[in-house]
């Protein structure tokens, strides 16, 4: 109980902070912007060369940059974790009753919630550029998750290398070591069809893939619900291993003061 | 009962023995001091007390509570005021104070109460809906303060409440935790490396050096214990050895020397004991910079305790 409710306080003290500076909302939305109708229209007749089940390269490439843009996301929510430790806010907690648990998944969850508005505006957008997703409002809600897990998921990485680093230098590092990679061995830009082998190989391994590909069976036509199952499964275990590290992380960094 | 008991701690970090076997302890209601250098590991101390820092061994307990075993129980009890702010800048003061009570456990009316009550009682009701980025040092330290005080703890631990202010916001605050001390009904342990604080707002204090306190005991009583003035000589060659037989021969014998070129006597009555030291010297032929004569203070306390001048200490920590 006190954990969800320190949870909830902790990240209602983030939203205030988030809000009181708007320019972060405008720069986080812009980047998906950039990619849906930049990107979208730029490579627009990529469809022609066949196994993207659709017609329409925006159609296709839209549920998969909401995924893109929880996991970039994601792979930033330690410096938050970063700020708060430099400030001794962490410490500040740590001397009272609140839950230590908290103080890691206010974290996760905080960036899970800022990917599921961001996705919600993304959608609209996409709705407004003439995207149907064909499973309709179901459709609509696992895309959302998908986005969900796929931070949570990275988020709790993020945190955990956050609490060992303790340095927003080193953060940077990762976050671009891991970004670009990934994005590119997953079929977020392409059909899996017009993958390298070797690509193809390596993206069934690669949690971003299994988000992508949950959020684009929806909105394709020939839904095959098992396999959004197994994709959401499969990514809610990866969240489920990687805030443990987290809160593992947390124990490490509080026996070292 | 005394409100902290500290036994025997040690801590070290890597080559660092940050504690050396600390132990003291700190009675219900008494505002205490922790005084030393930077580095001297009194931070340690507060931060082993408020349950932040494991012990590698030895115990405490605060409030009645081991601080190791009893760690829900003794974060209930206490207000920690740490060195670093802590304070979240982006925050306004009373969501600062509210978003403290609700992780204390508080809530509704009785937090908004009591945060109404805490910005009057630190004065900065008139900033209380500014971002704390926009206050200045002595509005955020009491901003710190009230932080710690919303649960109404039993005991309060100010770690260098003063380090950083300005002399005149520092005057203010001693006042201010003086008035706490009383109206809050608290036990204070402060640490300082101000001796003019040591010496201003507490009742009692230790002296810490190298992880160990050195002595414990009120003011007065650390004063008293020097018996004497302290005269300090400053030659001008450096000649201490001649210029020692010569204080020795005077009745001023030395108890430390400083630099190579100040030696620091103990006189019972420095007044009278001071013509025959300047002309004893002179009679010698040893040249002289300055003589000064000083009533014992807490710096004297200190240098007797460790054979170091607390001033140059600090500075090189």
């Amino acid at each position: 109980m006190k954990t969800i409710s320190d949870t909830w306080f902790m990240i209602m003290r983030q939203a205030r902070n988030l809000m009181r500076e708007p320019i972060w909302i405008a720069l986080l939305l812009i980047q998906p912007m950039v990619w849906l109708i930049l990107y979208g229209q730029l490579f627009k007749n990529v469809t022609k060369l066949g196994g993207f089940g659709t017609a329409s390269y925006i159609t296709f490439l839209a549920p998969a940059i909401v995924v893109m843009n929880a996991f970039f996301g994601a792979t930033w929510s330690g410096m938050s974790m970063i700020y708060d430790l430099d400030h001794k806010i962490v410490e500040r907690f740590l001397a009272t009753p609140s839950s230590r648990l908290a103080i890691v998944l206010s974290q996760i969850v905080r960036s899970a919630l800022t990917a599921a508005i961001q996705a919600i505006i993304i959608l609209l957008v996409a709705l407004a550029l003439g995207v149907r997703v064909h499973t309709g409002a179901a459709g609509w809600a696992v895309i959302i998750l998908a986005a969900i897990l796929v931070n949570s998921a990275f988020a709790g990485l993020s945190q955990a290398i956050a609490l060992v680093t303790r340095r927003e230098a080193t953060m940077i590092a990762v976050a671009n070591f891991i970004g670009l990679p990934l994005l590119f061995l997953s079929t977020t830009m392409i059909a899996r069809p017009q993958m390298p082998d070797w690509m193809q190989t390596a993206a069934k391994f690669n949690p971003v893939d299994w988000g992508v590909k949950a959020a684009r069976e929806v909105v394709l036509p020939g839904t095959s619900w098992g396999s959004v199952g197994m994709y959401l499964m499969l990514l809610l275990a990866l969240t489920a291993v990687t805030s443990a590290c987290a809160t593992w992380t947390f124990r490490v960094y509080q026996r070292s003061l | 009962m005394d409100a902290i008991v500290v036994n025997d701690l040690r801590k070290r970090y890597g080559e660092v023995q940050a504690l050396d076997g600390v132990s003291f302890a700190v009675r219900e209601g008494e505002v205490f001091g922790l005084l030393g250098p930077n580095g001297a590991g009194k931070s340690t101390t507060v931060r082993t007390l408020v349950t932040l820092t494991a012990p590698d061994s030895g115990s405490a307990s605060v409030a009645g509570h081991d601080v190791a075993r009893e760690q829900a129980a003794v974060r209930r009890l206490i207000g920690y005021v740490p060195q670093d702010s802590g304070v979240d800048e982006l925050g306004t003061g009373r969501e600062n104070l509210t978003l403290q009570g609700h992780v204390q456990g508080m809530g509704g009316r009785e937090l908004r109460a009591r945060t109404n009550e805490l910005l009057e009682l630190v004065g900065i009701t008139d900033a209380a809906n500014r971002i704390v980025k926009t206050y200045s040092g002595g509005m955020r330290r009491r901003l710190d303060i009230a932080l710690g005080l919303v649960h109404r703890p039993r005991v309060l631990f100010l770690d260098e409440p003063t380090t950083g202010l300005d002399p005149e916001a520092r005057v203010v605050m001693w006042a201010e935790v003086s008035r706490l001390a009383r109206t809050e009904s608290l036990t204070i342990l402060l640490t300082t490396h101000y001796l003019e604080e040591a010496d201003q707002l507490a009742d009692r204090l230790a002296i810490v050096s190298q992880g160990k306190v050195v002595v414990e005991g009120t003011p007065a009583e650390l004063k008293a214990g020097l018996r004497g003035d302290a005269v300090h000589v400053e030659l001008e060659n450096g000649a201490v050895a001649d210029a020692a037989r010569v204080l020795s021969g005077v009745g001023a014998a030395p108890e430390q020397v400083l630099d190579g070129r100040t030696i620091v006597s103990r006189v019972p009555n420095g007044g009278r004991a001071l013509p025959g030291i300047i002309s004893a010297l002179e009679g010698a032929g040893i040249a002289v910079l300055s003589v000064s004569l000083s009533r014992p203070s807490l710096d004297d306390v200190y240098l007797h305790f460790t054979g170091r001048d607390f001033g140059t200490e600090d500075r090189a920590a």
